[in-house]
């Protein structure tokens, strides 16, 4: 399955390898500095490259990529699929998953990749597990070590390998027991030109932190379970259960995890939070564009929509722009032609609006595209499909647990074409 | 402590020491193992390795094979780049983490092994520190241990000898009370690329393989290709261990050891056969993983062992593909028809056999699907493919849901699942059509996406939602990203193609797009313009003339060969431009590419053709300018062309047809999507993802024309495991007695596998389904035995039933079960009262008991039948009846006696013509008191004889056979076939015999006894048992006298490959309604003028089939009778012969001959062909 890992950063430098079977030397990764040279955009370099004996198998994330290399016949998305969990599961551990995060903590990761993977095939990926294996490291923890050499090597043996819940760890024990549950939707849409929906769809997810002593088995309802008929699970979650009864029964994984994922696909009716009213022109024969953005709230269920980021990737032709919020501040960037526009939160009563004009190269024909408009924003307390948790109930353990729920409304790929 | 630890201790001098007399050793051993020394050693390792990186390895030396003095090698390493700059002071360094490593400090030790790693990770070399390190192998902070397995993996294969010094420590690790000790020794161990320790390695694995705990034995899995690819030599013991793990029932060790399989034994699919269901009853709780590795596994198992359940929808696709020949054109006319005869051949054939799926089958696609819910995109898409590759038509489109999800997910991952949504989208357009905007194109999708995106849209465009489509496309025309762009205009060109409607409104937008400030953009447009313009030229005149302005202002070189080529073509359209066009062109010639210049001869070449007097000239110029170019493409064209348009004396025959040459009729192109075809590929691959055969590609095979036998995947169930779901299925029935009827109280019989099958294909339903159907295959297994309580003890649940009318039904029945176990503790005692007892005797005994029970079986039938006429015709003489209970129990009693001393085998026929004696017996009693037509017990009547031998192949010697129906006493999953020889000829005949058996696998033949002498004239009997699996494939074998042999077989109807049972009218519908869906097969038919009555309509299903009739209304007896319904409903049930399952059958008569026949059977294949047997019988 996978022979190596290359880690290479933004400037093309491999600062990382780890060899699963024999070694394969670095320089298999000309071929892929070659197809980085080819695509224009970091993100346009191919997932998958053949070289004359191996392929090569990458995933940007972080500005960093993360090259496997094969030799034969494996699914690309099991191997796209593992990368992206070593990226998760090193940003569990280390908060970020940067360049200078893993140089930093080398020994760490190379205990990390080593326990993943053997012989190239996924032993333990369950962050639980490997958590009990190899302690992640803290400021405590790494000044602790320092001073008495102590070491990141959990003493005991991982016996949640062994259980049948390998999600969760034995022995859990916390003073206060607590379970959270954020439910978070995330709007994908495009705007048409005129306003109208050409697509939109709803992604969501429930999130959970869950601390809680012991072995607690944990059933979650919903009032309108109906609207989930897209789901993916945690491996937790027991699945006859809900096939049967659309109850969520499940023994939970200790700590932060996500329990399912859902999509509210576009044959479903979406409810679109926001508007936006927008003049972008170029006059021919002109130097100057005019642009005049307004945004307004629109089926928020009284809620306030926050922290609303508009970003646009003006055209090439596009020098510099002069423009006037009504509030917040904008930023242009001259280089990449990207504005953005950090509004806040909307105000009914006074909606926010850009309004100026945008310089031109002179001479130069007007561009004939019109710029996208993405926007972020979020919206608290409030599920946009509607999705209502019934209640919690907790079997197994004798305690009372605090439980707690949290909607929220965010934007996802937003975009409104001009 | 080993020696070989002292050793461990001792400073580097002393190991050193060591390592001279192991090459001494090495010495001796030299040509046995090569790898060990040196020179070869390297060369093997490097072998691997492809020459460009062993170039850059060998200028790294990153180190020799072993028992390289560590001074020489050190200058070596200076010189090589392979570290990088950081190495001129390395030597130094290396020095003082020698001496941390050799310091009594566990802090000091970590330090320098965190700075090795560290090292290593960055790809600098650090071998030379191997003895410093691997001496710390031993030491007891795990922190360092680990560190020191971390460096050990990574350089044990350039220092052999010296990482044998640390193989101890690892065996004493495999032999630790602790597992995860075990396992981790075992994986080191096995990591460590060393050729001389597979010795070591086979023997650790194969003891890991059968260790207690399974996460040793999942690392023994792990442990298999690590040994494999170290030396293949290994295979055949390695695939011993493989199948040996395949049997493992825990889900921690199968995701490992299929990975294992498919690394070492890909083709030994007969290895899976007896795991195929435990697999896909274990797969939902295997590790995400492991699943994937599964199903790709069983998608290929599966291609090999079921029939393509699309038979008959790709005839119906055939009929109106829109979606096929949609892309496939007119040009592939004579394929399609060959095709055509094709599927119709394929038609004729589906038409004789319907298509019926295999259970396993579909146990695989019911157990794979709820794993589409799998947060992990790898097992998503590998359950996609299965079901793309596998499902029927109809059941694909539940995938498409799930693959849209995963376009929500990184990008890399959308990259492959939109590849694979392309090919798929291709062969099943409408999955994905509801899915039309999903796909949709973003401004910030990477470039690849919106691509990809762009595919899957123009895929799924069809007349209906082109239109929205293309103004989609609209919007995709004026993004930044020129590209993009240009795929679109690409993609719009192919809509045009594909759907004439709007081919116009393409061309028109395309037109408009010509005027587009950007070059590339208008290029691209141009290209696609002339591929359509192909089709109707005659109509663009005008758009032809547009284009020719262009040649002015366009500069890339792909459009305005497009261009040239398109006046030429169609110079007649524009007799006025083309030759100025041609004069611009030769103007400019040498400043041309070369595709230009070639385009520009070929026009000029068109125009002399046709308008030789204005452009002669001018054709004579371009072809002088050409004549020097630098191309020799160029000049050979100029060559070419002149002799052929030219005509001089010299040319040839050819020049007379350079018209038809150059301006014959040029098909227009087909615009195809690039992944059609690709599904050849398993899809999820990478093979598919490059659309080349990578590397190890297990290519998909096609459907097998027959499937092949499908008890291969019965499963002997081991004696121990049996007892124990024994027990708990007593355990089950204590709780609901409801299902079960009987408990089988015979130790573990020869049918074991019919239960274990029955019971795993159960497994994956429902939990109630599963304890009564388990313990309902188990129940007729035993049937034989246990028949004839049953009927006791359902006269006397009767009986029950009539004193205490209203207690309900649960409660008698659980009570008579525990009356039952009652009794079976009796009789579990009275057969093995003696040991002496010989087994014939048992067997007869047997035999004697079931051919009895047999009898009242059809006795009890009747008596039904009696009590039901007696129910309607309301005073029921109760009392007549219980005696005759008595009477008959009785007599079965004092049949028992009768028989029990019977002494050999040879006694079989005329055993069974005792039974059927006795069956008029009781006939003949039953009839005495009731007024039943006597059809009713048509089973042992009418029995039909087939011929097997004729007089004249015979020579004198014919032999019949017929289905006795009477259970064969040695085999009770045997269907009892009795031949009657006739010795016709003048000569006696001796010694009768079988030989030479040829089955399909799974069938077994109990031969008849041989037959001495038959005397001329004479006939003699004999009774045979055949296993037919319950398939209708015939036995042969060969039919042997003392001088000749006969090739002869049996082939069995359908109806005989069962036994009929008996079951009360709430039983049947109870099992009807478990055995519903798939397992129902219901037709509609017009009854035969002759049999419109009952006793015809039993009587006909019952010489088609071994059944036994359910008594209509019997339930009612606890209620007040109930008028019988104008149309009757018959019922009739039995079990098959090998594994128990039951058949039932319902006739429901209508008006004027109109009949419903429903057939509900476990066994699909059974069911359907009974169903025609059936139906034949009825109507004719």
């Amino acid at each position: 399955m996978i022979h190596s890992l290359f880690l290479i950063n933004a400037s093309g430098d491999i600062f990382l390898e780890k060899h699963w079977k024999s070694v394969v030397s670095r320089s298999v990764c000309d071929y892929f500095f070659e197809a980085q040279e080819r695509a224009t955009e970091p993100e346009n370099v191919p997932p998958v490259i053949p070289t004359p004996h191996h392929y090569l198998i990458s995933v940007l994330r972080h500005h960093i990529y993360f090259v496997a290399v094969i030799q034969s016949e494996v699914p690309p998305l099991f191997v796209i699929e593992f990368l992206h969990r070593v990226v998760d599961t090193f940003q569990d551990y280390f908060g970020v998953c940067t360049e200078a995060a893993i140089k930093d903590n080398v020994v760490v990761v190379y205990e990390l990749l080593e326990e993943m993977l053997d012989n190239g095939f996924p032993l333990a990926t369950e962050s639980n597990i490997l958590k009990e294996l190899i302690k992640p490291p803290t400021i405590l923890r790494t000044m602790v070590n320092t001073i008495t050499g102590s070491t990141n090597v959990g003493e005991q043996l991982p016996t949640g390998q062994l259980s049948v819940v390998p999600w969760r760890r034995t022995g859990v024990k916390y003073t206060n027991n607590e379970a959270y549950f954020d439910v978070v939707e995330e709007i994908d849409a495009i705007i048409d030109k005129s306003g109208s929906t050409i697509t939109a769809e709803i992604q969501g997810v429930i999130d959970a932190c869950v601390k809680l002593t012991g072995m607690p088995d944990l059933t979650l309802s919903f009032m309108n379970p109906r609207l989930l008929d897209d789901v993916s699970f945690h491996p937790c979650v027991r699945f006859k259960r809900w096939e049967a009864e659309r109850i969520l029964s499940f023994i939970p994984p200790d700590g932060n995890f996500r329990l399912l994922s859902y999509h509210v696909s576009s044959q479903n009716l979406v409810a679109i939070p926001v508007y936006v009213k927008h003049n972008i022109t170029f006059r021919e024969g002109s130097s100057q564009g005019r642009f005049d953005l307004t945004l307004g709230p629109k089926q928020t269920m009284g809620k306030a929509v926050e922290s609303v980021l508009v970003s646009s990737q003006l055209p090439r032709g596009v020098l510099n722009a002069n423009l006037n919020p009504s509030q917040g501040t904008y930023t242009f960037d001259p280089v990449t032609k990207l504005l953005t526009w950090d509004v806040g939160k909307i105000n009914p009563q006074k909606l926010p609006s850009l309004k100026g004009t945008m310089s031109l190269q002179a001479g130069a024909s007007k561009p004939d595209e019109n710029p996208t408009i993405n926007i972020q924003f979020k919206i608290q307390q409030m599920a946009i499909s509607g999705l209502k948790v019934n209640r919690l109930d907790m079997y197994g353990e004798k305690y009372k647990p605090f439980k707690g729920i949290k909607y929220m409304t965010k934007a996802g790929k937003f975009q409104v074409r001009t | 402590m080993t020696a070989m630890q002292k050793l461990l201790q001792l400073p580097v001098n002393a190991v050193n020491m060591v390592k001279t007399v192991q090459s001494q050793v090495q010495g001796q051993e030299e040509d046995k193992s090569p790898v060990l020394t040196p020179d070869s050693g390297q060369q093997a390792w490097y072998s691997a390795l492809q020459p460009d990186e062993l170039r850059h390895l060998r200028s790294g030396g990153t180190g020799g094979g072993g028992g390289g003095d560590q001074e020489e090698r050190a200058p070596l390493e200076e010189g090589g780049g392979g570290g990088g700059g950081g190495f001129q002071t390395q030597p130094l360094r290396h020095d003082d983490l020698k001496e941390m490593l050799d310091s009594n400090k566990d802090s000091l030790k970590l330090e320098a092994m965190k700075r090795i790693v560290a090292m290593i990770a960055r790809g600098k070399n650090a071998s030379d520190l191997f003895p410093a390190v691997v001496k710390n192998v031993a030491c007891k902070n795990i922190e360092v241990k680990k560190l020191v397995y971390v460096y050990l993996v990574r350089y044990a294969e350039e220092q052999q000898d010296l990482a044998l010094l640390s193989i101890s420590t690892f065996q004493r690790g495999l032999k630790d009370p602790n597992q995860l000790i075990r396992a981790s020794a075992l994986r080191v161990l096995s990591s460590i690329r060393v050729t001389i320790i597979v010795p070591i390695m086979m023997l650790a694995i194969k003891e890991a393989a059968s260790d207690m705990s399974p996460y040793v034995r999942k690392t023994a899995a792990h442990a298999i290709p690590k040994l494999y690819s170290l030396d293949p030599e290994q295979k055949d013991q390695l695939i011993e261990v493989i199948e040996k793990l395949l049997a493992d029932k825990t889900t921690l060790v199968a995701g490992s050891v299929v990975m294992a399989f498919e690394e070492v034994c890909p083709e030994r699919i007969d290895l899976i056969h007896k795991n195929y269901r435990k697999l896909c009853n274990l797969l939902i709780d295997v590790e995400e993983w492991g699943q994937v590795v599964i199903i790709n596994m069983l998608t290929r198992y599966a291609r090999t062992q079921f029939l393509n359940p699309n038979i008959n929808e790709s005839l119906l696709e055939e009929g109106g593909s829109g979606d096929k020949t949609f892309y496939g054109s007119d040009e592939d006319e004579d394929e399609d028809e060959e095709e055509k005869e094709k599927k119709a051949e394929a038609a004729a054939m589906a038409k004789r056999k319907p298509y019926v799926m295999d259970p396993d089958h579909r146990l695989l696609l019911r157990n794979t699907k709820p794993l589409l819910q799998s947060r992990n995109a790898a097992v998503v898409m590998a359950v996609a493919q299965l079901y793309f590759h596998l499902a029927p038509k109809a059941e694909v489109g539940v995938i498409a849901k799930a693959l849209v999800r995963l376009l929500r997910s990184h990008s890399e991952v959308q990259y492959v699942v939109l590849q694979n949504v392309a090919t798929m989208s291709i062969k099943r357009r409408g999955m994905f059509e509801p899915y039309l905007k999903s796909f949709y194109i973003r401004s910030t999708d990477p470039t690849q996406i919106k691509v990809l995106k762009l595919e899957v849209l123009t895929n799924l465009a069809n007349e209906t939602n082109i239109s929205t489509i293309l103004r989609e496309f609209q919007t995709y025309i004026k993004s930044m990203d020129k590209d993009f762009v240009a795929a679109t205009i690409q993609a719009i060109g192919r809509c045009a193609t594909n759907i004439s409607e709007v081919r116009d409104t393409c061309l028109n937008g395309l037109v408009q797009l010509l005027s587009n400030r950007d070059e590339l953009v208008v290029a691209e447009s141009v290209v696609v313009i002339k591929k359509l313009l192909q089709m109707q030229p005659e109509k663009h005149s005008d758009i032809i003339k547009h284009m020719a302005k262009l040649t002015d202002n366009i500069q890339v070189p792909m459009a305005r060969a497009s261009i040239l080529w398109l006046i030429g073509e169609y110079c007649e359209h524009v007799p006025k431009i083309a030759p100025d066009v041609l004069r611009k062109m030769a103007k400019s010639f040498t400043n041309e590419e070369d595709i230009v210049k070639l385009q520009i001869i070929n026009l000029a070449a068109k125009l002399y053709l046709t308008n030789s007097k204005q452009t002669k000239l001018l054709t004579q110029y371009v072809l002088n300018l050409a004549k020097y170019d630098q191309n020799y493409d160029i000049r050979d064209r100029a060559r070419f062309i002149r002799q052929l348009i030219v005509p001089t004396e010299k040319s040839g025959a050819l020049s007379k047809y350079a018209k038809k040459l150059f301006l014959a009729l040029k098909p227009a192109p087909v615009l195809e999507s690039p992944f059609k075809d690709r599904d050849h590929f398993q899809l999820g691959s990478l093979s598919h993802l490059l659309n080349a055969k990578a590397g190890g590609y297990q290519e998909l095979p096609d459907w097998p024309e027959a499937a092949p036998d499908p008890s291969v995947r019965n499963v002997e169930v081991p004696e121990w495991t049996k007892c124990s779901s024994r027990e708990k299925r007593k355990e089950k029935k204590v709780e609901k007695p409801f299902y079960t009827d009987s408990e089988g109280e015979s130790g573990p019989t020869e049918s074991a596998d019919s239960e274990s099958d029955s019971a795993s294909g159960s497994e994956s339903s429902s939990g109630s389904e599963e304890s009564g159907s388990g313990s309902e295959s188990e129940e007729s297994k035993e049937a034989s035995e246990s028949e004839e309580e049953e009927e006791e003890e359902e006269e006397e649940q009767k009986k029950k039933k009539k004193k205490d009318l209203k207690k309900p039904v649960q409660e008698s029945e659980s009570e008579q079960s525990s009356e039952e176990e009652e009794r079976k503790h009796q009789r579990k005692s009275k057969p093995r009262k003696s040991e002496s007892e010989s087994e014939s005797d048992e067997d007869e005994e047997s035999e004697s008991e079931s051919s009895q029970s047999e009898s009242e079986d059809s006795e009890s039938e009747a008596e039904v039948k009696k009590k039901k006429k007696t129910a309607e015709s309301k005073p029921p003489p109760k009392p007549l009846k219980k005696e005759s209970k008595k009477e008959k129990k009785e007599m079965s009693l004092l049949d028992l006696d009768d028989f029990e001393p019977a002494p050999s085998p040879q006694v079989t026929p005329v055993n069974t013509f005792l039974s059927n004696s006795l069956v008029t017996d009781l006939e003949g009693l039953s009839l005495s008191d009731s007024v039943l037509s006597p059809a009713t017990i048509a089973p042992s009547s009418a029995l039909k004889s087939y011929e097997l031998l004729h007089r004249i192949t015979g020579e004198g010697l014919s032999v019949e056979y017929c289905f006795s129906r009477q259970p064969f006493s040695p085999d009770a999953n045997m269907v009892a076939v009795q031949m009657q020889f006739t010795n016709s000829a003048s000569s006696d005949t001796k010694n009768l015999h079988i030989e030479d058996v040829k089955l399909q696998s799974g069938m077994r033949v109990k031969e008849f006894p041989e037959i001495e002498l038959l005397p001329a004239g004479e006939t003699a009997t004999a009774v045979m048992g055949i296993d037919f699996c319950d398939s209708t494939q015939a036995a042969n074998f060969q039919l042997c006298t003392h001088t000749r042999k006969f090739f002869v077989s049996i082939q069995p109807p359908v109806g005989e490959l069962m036994r009929p049972v008996f079951l009360t009218e709430n039983e049947f519908k109870k099992e009807q309604g478990q055995l519903m869906g798939m397992n129902e097969i219901t037709e509609k038919l017009t009854l035969d003028v002759k049999c419109r009555n009952e006793h015809a309509i039993v009587q006909r299903v019952t010489t088609a089939a071994n059944l036994s009739r359910v008594p209509c209304g019997s339930d009612k007896e606890c209620s007040p009778p109930v008028p019988p319904p104008d149309y009757p409903v018959h019922r009739f049930a039995g079990r098959t012969v090998t594994s128990g399952s039951l058949v039932l059958v319902t006739v429901a008569t209508k008006e004027e001959g109109a009949a419903q026949l429903t057939v509900n059977c476990e066994k699909m294949v059974i069911g359907t062909m009974l169903v025609k047997d059936i139906l034949q019988a009825l109507t004719q």
